[in-house]
């Protein structure tokens, strides 16, 4: 299903795949780059020059593997950072609901199975949605149904606050196509 | 200056180690693997992130307390930031790895109520 | 301060690891074996600056990678039964 839609979406982007592809592959160099220069610690020349060599055998590399593609370089420009922090409060928030209910003696759980719609266009997109429910604690992405999500909620609250498509349309805003 | 970071970063420690320490707890009392996978959130998120941002106050206390600018503390801090970033990208996808390998394996969730209830 | 974190860090990676006793099932023990995984991690981080030697975060990081590859690895195999390639992925979708 996904192989498909993305083979769909490159042939009908076959125009100006080269440039997109070029555009991956500038900001994969970038990133490499700047890790190795993070890594090293060590800025004399020869070390520096070893870093630039290495970065372009990589290049050359996803090149002919034909893999320098949104999938190693994501390029969302600034509007994770304005989701980042309501991801951060809403993690908190479920991280101190879930520790009091683990830690009551009784344990107030009401495990459960629910679906809920998954409106991005992309694979990104949904990689990152799938991902953000499960890193809120007291919900776990399953299993991807055509566009639905099977999500394990450990609690009722956790199960409605994502059935409420609140998290939903910030990742599509987050994944900007449309 | 110096105890300003101090104080930020033994906040996030103590409140980051209580919250592994939940999560330790939660993995052992849960009742069935589905819900502790919950558990495990716990300390993946919370747990780990707020004890890694303490280490970077410390970081960044290095940093700004040293004479000049120096790259050391600088450089801990960013490896502490890819850390934290590398954790919190994988340790969903592990989960959702787990999780979704149990269910094709077979292995039922207890459910409380509303068993299979199609919503919407 | 460094020495609450480390003994907080030891508590959990003891209760994952009483859950990988405990099991029931391989998917409880390899979740406590993911948790024993992130908590080396920490734990390493924090021998780092509790023996003042910065160099103990590249290994933090190393393990962080491995952590997850071997991860993904364990849950494949559990998954179809054996390291192939992605044909059989796609009957079982």
């Amino acid at each position: 299903m996904n192989q498909t839609s993305s083979d769909h979406r490159m042939a009908q982007n076959a125009s100006d795949d080269r440039t997109g592809r070029a555009r991956y592959s500038l900001a994969l160099g970038v990133v490499l780059l700047g890790i190795w220069l993070l890594w090293s610690g060590h800025y004399t020349p020869l070390v520096i020059g070893f870093g630039v060599v290495s970065c372009a055998i990589v290049l050359i590399l996803t090149r002919r593997m034909n893999i320098a593609d949104e999938e190693c370089a994501p390029l969302l420009g600034l509007r994770p950072f304005v989701y980042l922090p309501w991801l951060i409060k809403e993690i908190t928030l479920a991280n101190i609901d879930i520790a009091k209910r683990v830690l009551t003696p009784e344990m107030p759980i009401n495990p459960q199975m629910i679906r809920v719609r998954a409106s991005q266009k992309g694979d990104l997109g949904r990689v990152i949605y799938a991902n953000s429910i499960t890193l809120t604690p007291g919900t776990v992405s399953v299993d991807m149904q055509d566009g639905e999500i099977v999500v394990h909620a450990l609690t009722s609250e956790a199960a409605d606050e994502d059935k409420s498509g609140d998290m939903d349309r910030r990742v599509t805003a987050l994944e900007g196509l449309s | 200056m110096g105890i300003l970071f101090d104080i930020l970063s033994w906040t996030c420690l103590v409140t980051g180690s209580f919250f592994a320490v939940v999560g330790g707890i939660g993995i052992v009392r849960l009742p069935d693997f589905y819900t502790r996978l919950h558990g495990g959130g716990i300390t993946d998120t919370l747990g780990a992130g707020l004890v890694l941002v303490g280490l970077m106050f410390q970081a960044a206390k290095g940093g700004v307390l040293s004479a000049g600018f120096e790259a050391g503390p600088w450089l801990v801090l960013g490896k502490l930031v890819m850390i934290l970033f590398f954790l919190l990208v994988t340790s969903p996808t592990s989960c959702h790895a787990l999780a979704s390998a149990a269910l094709t394996n077979g292995l039922q969730p207890e459910l409380s109520e509303k068993k299979d209830e199609p919503s919407r | 301060m460094f020495a609450i974190a480390m003994a907080a860090i030891l508590v959990t990676m003891a209760l994952a690891l009483a859950r990988a006793r405990l099991g029931p099932t391989v998917f409880d023990r390899i979740l406590a074996l993911n948790m024993f995984g992130t908590k080396t991690v920490l734990l390493i981080a924090v021998i780092g600056f509790l023996t003042e030697r910065p160099d103990f975060l590249d290994l933090a990081l190393l393990y962080a990678l491995m952590n997850f590859i071997g991860m993904v690895a364990v849950l494949r195999f559990s998954k179809y039964g054996h390291f192939a390639d992605t044909e059989p992925e796609k009957k079982a979708e």
